[in-house]
């Protein structure tokens, strides 16, 4: 039976029996993968903790018909194990690890999606920001890579420089006075400001803004997200915006960089940091490049009103 | 296809948990065969256990009056409270005869992705009855999970603010197992659990 290497990212699980579970993962090569982890709700499973969700693991499965089966897991990054440890980054990371699980097909290579997402755990894991803003940043990339980008400074509609001061979801982001069409939002100039810096990576900005300007931005990308996932993602509703405490100081050292048997080191924490235009198939840039800037160019389509 | 009754009864059994088409055709044809006393039996049981029991109003573990045994039993020490996910989770603390205190079941853990939030849990139902009872700890006893981790988490941080020490069941390496099979996440947690020793 073909075996296969791949290192994935744990995005759900199911229970499968007494001791199964199915587990729903996002590959970097072999994109959104479903396997079965035989014996691991057992205590003594060898490598049950290394499949909850949040983990980044280097796995190996053989192929099945319809579900793969895990032989062996090693854990490159306890990102859940972590994030755990602090509950508003926990809600964070399940509404990032639903969209991922949404925004993604099986079998089909999304490595600029499995790098957001990297990049995105291991800043929730080492609390490098706010986690609503981290998890905002997220949503926005991932749909922006997925073929949704949306515009935040000119029109989406005719591409009128901006700044403009309407927002409209279907249009894909800010709209001008002449394409501004009944049921816009009017979000304050700040909003604009702290959206594209999201939208960017841009974290000083973020850093700099403030907490209503915070809270309006966070509405406009959960509408956003999920009027064009055209479903509800469950995670959102249950979002902690309490503020995380700092991390213990012997935990800040404990990075771990994403060096595997068969991919460059990627430091997750700078994957986070800026996006990459690159597609699934096109060469891999290099991982500080990753984050640097999103491209509005997408696997989908071109981005809505450009 | 078999006809009538006896397709209804294969239907029924494969819709309990674990219980696939194969398996359900087996029990049904094992139920065909056995003496009629014992399916008697079995069926007399069915029907009280779901008109009998029923969840203990103090601690929601199951029971078969108003409180259970555990809440009803005067042996039991008041200051400790037990808190875990399910009923069958004080089966299992039970069985290890080191606790004496009370428990109280949340019925799961906090899990967003299934749209699980801390209000689907018992967890007023826990802070209203810290606030009656004279409990000096809570042992969160979740499993250890992302999810039971989670929401272990969010339990201390609400109730660190009432004045409770709140302690987490230790995890570590099990027994009867060899180090270098151990995974780095447990292995790290027993690291962080270590314990002086006296002798």
């Amino acid at each position: 039976m073909a075996t296969y290497r791949d290192v994935a990212i744990v995005l759900r699980t199911h229970k499968l029996g007494e001791t199964d579970r199915i587990v729903t993962m996002l590959t970097r090569g072999r994109g959104k993968a479903r396997a079965v982890a035989k014996g691991v709700r057992r205590t003594k499973s060898r490598f049950g903790s290394r499949l909850e969700p949040g983990m980044l693991v280097d796995l190996q499965c053989y192929e099945g018909r319809s579900l793969d089966t895990v032989t062996q897991a090693e854990m490159i990054a306890p990102y859940g194990d972590r994030i755990s440890r602090d509950y508003s980054a926990y809600t964070c990371a399940a509404a990032m690890l639903e969209t991922a699980d949404r925004i993604s097909e099986e079998h089909e290579p999304v490595v600029q999606q499995f790098n957001l997402l990297a990049g995105g755990l291991s800043a929730l894991a080492h609390r490098e920001h706010d986690s609503g803003m981290i998890l905002d940043s997220y949503l926005l990339r991932a749909v922006a890579i997925a073929g949704w980008a949306p515009s935040f400074t000119d029109c989406a509609g005719c591409g009128a420089h901006g700044p403009h001061r309407a927002f409209n979801l279907a249009s894909g982001g800010a709209v001008c006075s002449a394409c501004r069409t009944p049921g816009s939002a009017a979000p304050r100039p700040e909003t604009f400001v702290l959206l594209a810096g999201l939208l960017t990576g841009d974290w000083p900005v973020v850093e700099a803004s403030e907490e209503p300007v915070r809270r309006e931005a966070d509405g406009l990308v959960a509408a956003y997200v999920q009027w064009h996932l055209e479903r509800g993602v469950r995670s959102l509703r249950l979002i902690d915006h309490t503020p995380s405490t700092p991390l213990p100081p012997h935990e800040v050292f404990a990075r771990t960089s994403l060096g595997t048997s068969r991919g460059p080191r990627l430091p997750p924490h700078e994957v986070f940091a800026r996006t990459s235009a690159g597609t699934s198939r096109g060469p891999r840039l290099p991982p500080h490049e990753v984050f640097a800037r999103t491209s509005l160019g997408t696997s989908r389509g071109p981005r809505l009103g450009a | 296809m078999y006809e009538g009754v006896v397709q209804d009864l294969i239907d029924e059994l494969g819709r309990l948990p674990g219980v696939g088409p194969k398996s359900a055709q087996r029990i049904a044809f094992h139920l065909l065969q056995a003496d009629p006393a014992d399916v008697r039996r079995l069926t007399e049981v069915l029907t009280v256990v779901r008109e009998k029991v029923r969840f203990c109003e103090t601690c929601f573990n199951v029971a078969e009056a108003q409180q259970c045994r555990i809440c009803l039993d005067p042996r039991r020490d008041v200051r400790l409270l037990c808190v875990v996910e399910e009923p069958k989770d004080i089966v299992a603390m039970e069985r290890t005869r080191e606790f004496h205190g009370r428990y109280h079941v949340l019925g799961g853990a906090i899990s967003p992705i299934d749209g699980i939030g801390p209000d689907d849990l018992k967890i007023t139902e826990l802070v209203r009855r810290l606030g009656a009872e004279p409990v000096d700890e809570v042992i969160l006893a979740t499993n250890p999970n992302l999810n039971g981790e989670a929401t272990a988490t969010y339990l201390s941080r609400l109730l660190r603010s009432m004045g409770i020490t709140v302690s987490r069941l230790a995890s570590g390496l099990p027994v009867g197992g060899d180090l270098e099979y151990a995974d780095e996440v447990t292995l790290g947690r027993a690291f962080e659990g270590r314990r002086v020793v006296d002798a």
